[in-house]
């Protein structure tokens, strides 16, 4: 499948999967986007400190990719990481204590928004440096497969990222190799400021796959089963020895590169508002109603399930301890 | 006891502690044909010349429960990995909090002397352990890089192996037997009470030559190999300067923010041997150039054991001991 260039999708494609998954991941992509609100709120009023980049819009890949994955497969993430953490299952408290820079945060307050990572869930790190997490988890891919358990592992990035040198290093390696990989474009439209448009020498990352002879599809990203059917197809692949696939998911971010005050943000409002007219998360919702899968008691449970979830991130953040300045030289060196 | 080269016992050290434990392997672009037979092509993988992918794969893979070797061959291909080295390999435990550990040998010859110019001539070690989160060290003999290789290999954090490319073919005893040198533990070559030489690697025999040149004239040089670089042992450094009070670092890098400036940090800001100090600590390097091809340009850049004569005799002269 092919988008045009304003991105209008295909009609969804035929789904079966049971109404119970399906409101998993409708809650999933509603907690993505309650998480990054709050903690958008709560960086402007200046609890959460440095940067933070939300990946408001983009919630159906994440959410679409995590659930064609078993907990023994791992994931690596990018600067614009939380949702990739919500979808492989990690903590809220302890996600939003690392925001709030407590010693109680995943990373004991040493990493922050763009470095939170659950390596007992698989999700091996968001990062801080565009391209930077691809060789990694394809480290993780090489030892999956050495493992011999059908393990499989996925590297988000962006459409920035694909411009780098390591993303074509990993693909031909992951090829030659045959590791159990599948790479996952999220293809919003801008590195940073720039608009893709501008620095891609094709429109389609995916179909950069054919130099390295694995699939590559574009899928429209606010279409959560058109991302995980496309997921799931290129996960049985990895899982049975087929070998790496490049999946790009056309999406937007609906925010600014990031949250700080003042960041400027080139984008079109009419470009903006198409685009939130796509939201994933409605999207889904209204398929949900017309199959009669959720009505209005349900969701507005789910929202408020949700939301207590998301305050009670905030108050265990709240009432955690900051590091003592010490810590400052733990864990340089592991024992 | 038997003899190897520094490059075999090297490849010893890798073999021996693969036997032991199935989570090691090794990326390379070029295997090392005994390693490959021993142990085979999945163990001994063939990267292609992609070390930002080979490096953060090495990371990967680590993280996930097993012990990869990366050997880049020359320090210089490294340069290429820089991200995956400075941003990732030295960050990733502290930055996560300590959730996981990240056991990978990094292996990178260095040095000059090959008449290859200035990209494959490269001593930058200093520039790493400017980088915090990372060990490394410059073995001298064959028996210290065995002991060092095996001891970095279960460590559980990236370990840097440098290794001299002059003293590859250099024979020395190494036992048949199991044993490890921690890092962080520098080595007296000589003893000596006239003067203090810190050098590292080749230079170390350089130093050594000059101490028994100088032995003829009752001049008494201790000679102290470092070994690891980070961490650095600097307690045998500060005790041995406070004994001879004289100071001379022999260094095949460059002296700019390098590892001979580090020494003379260790010896001075320690005010116990600041006050033993008899004469300027002095610093004998390369040349802050580029390394040159044509063999009369690059023996003029690099210090030799000519070069650390000179030097201790210059430290000798100095100071008040003169008068003494």
């Amino acid at each position: 499948m092919s988008l045009s260039p304003q991105g209008r999708s295909a009609a969804s494609p035929a789904t079966n999967l049971p109404p119970e998954t399906q409101r998993e991941m409708l809650r999933q992509m509603l907690t993505i986007r309650l998480f990054e609100e709050r903690a958008s709120a709560d960086y402007r009023a200046g609890k959460i400190y440095g940067v933070v980049h939300c990946y408001i819009g983009e919630e159906g890949v994440a959410v679409g990719v995590c659930s064609a994955l078993g907990p023994q497969d791992r994931i690596i993430s990018t600067h614009r990481g939380h949702g990739h953490c919500i979808a492989k299952g990690a903590d809220l408290p302890r996600m939003m204590a690392e925001l709030y820079g407590r010693q109680t945060g995943y990373c004991k307050g040493k990493g922050g928004s763009m470095h939170i990572a659950d390596f007992s869930i698989g999700m091996l790190g968001a990062n801080g440096i565009v391209a930077g997490g691809i060789p990694i988890v394809t480290g993780a891919g090489l030892a999956a497969q050495m493992e011999g358990k059908g393990g499989v592992a996925v590297s988000f990035f962006g459409d920035g990222a694909s411009n780098a040198g390591p993303f074509h290093e990993c693909l031909n390696i992951a090829a030659s190799w045959k590791l159990p990989m599948v790479y996952v474009c999220e293809n919003n439209l801008y590195a940073a400021q720039t608009a893709a448009a501008a620095t891609h020498a094709l429109p389609d990352v995916a179909a950069r796959a054919a130099g390295y002879g694995i699939p590559g599809e574009v899928v429209d990203g606010n279409d959560i089963f058109a991302v995980h059917q496309a997921a799931h197809r290129a996960v049985d692949r990895a899982r049975s020895g087929g070998g790496p696939s490049l999946i790009e998911c056309k999406t937007y971010r609906w925010r600014a590169h990031t949250e700080r005050k003042g960041q400027p943000d080139y984008r079109e409002q009419a470009e903006i508002e198409a685009w939130k007219g796509r939201d994933p998360i409605a999207r889904l919702e209204r398929q949900l109603r017309e199959e009669s899968a959720l009505d209005d008691a349900e969701l507005q449970s789910m929202e408020r399930q949700i939301t207590a979830a998301i305050e009670a991130a905030v108050a265990f953040a709240e009432a955690s301890p900051f590091p003592l300045p010490e810590q400052a030289t733990d864990d340089v060196f592991a024992a | 006891m038997r003899e190897l080269t520094y490059d075999e016992a090297a490849v010893e050290a890798v073999a021996e502690e693969m036997r032991r434990d199935p989570k090691i392997f090794y990326l390379s672009t070029d295997p090392i044909p005994p390693l490959l037979r021993e142990f085979g092509p999945e163990r001994i993988r063939a990267t292609p010349i992609a070390e930002s992918a080979m490096t953060g794969m090495g990371i990967g893979a680590a993280g996930c429960g097993f012990r990869p070797i990366v050997d880049w061959r020359q320090v210089t291909f490294c340069f290429v990995a820089m991200d995956q080295i400075v941003n990732q390999a030295a960050k990733i435990h502290y930055m996560f909090g300590g959730q996981a550990r990240f056991p990978l040998l990094f292996r990178a010859t260095v040095c000059g002397g090959g008449r290859v110019a200035a990209q494959h001539s490269q001593s930058p070690y200093s520039m790493f352990m400017n980088v915090a989160g990372l060990k490394m060290f410059l073995a001298s003999t064959p028996y210290d890089i065995k002991g060092l290789i095996k001891t970095a290999i279960r460590d559980n954090n990236p370990v840097i192996s440098f290794e001299s490319s002059r003293l590859l073919r250099l024979k020395g005893p190494v036992p048949e037997e199991d044993y490890t040198i921690p890092l962080g533990l520098a080595d007296i070559k000589r003893e000596g009470s006239d003067v203090t030489v810190v050098a590292l690697a080749w230079l170390v025999h350089e130093a050594l030559a000059a101490a028994e040149e100088l032995a003829k004239e009752g001049i008494s040089v201790e000679v102290i190999d470092p070994r690891s670089l980070v961490p650095l042992d600097a307690g045998t450094i500060r005790d041995s300067v406070k004994k001879t009070g004289r100071l001379v670092i022999a260094d095949e890098a460059g002296p700019t923010a390098g590892f001979s400036a580090e020494v003379a940090a260790v010896a001075t800001e320690d005010g116990a041997t600041f006050a033993r100090l008899k004469a300027p600590v002095k610093r004998v390097c390369a040349l802050p150039v580029p390394i040159p091809y044509s063999p009369v340009l690059e023996n003029h850049v690099f210090p030799d054991r000519k070069r650390i004569l000179a030097g201790i005799r210059e430290v000798l002269r100095e100071g008040p001991a003169q008068a003494a």
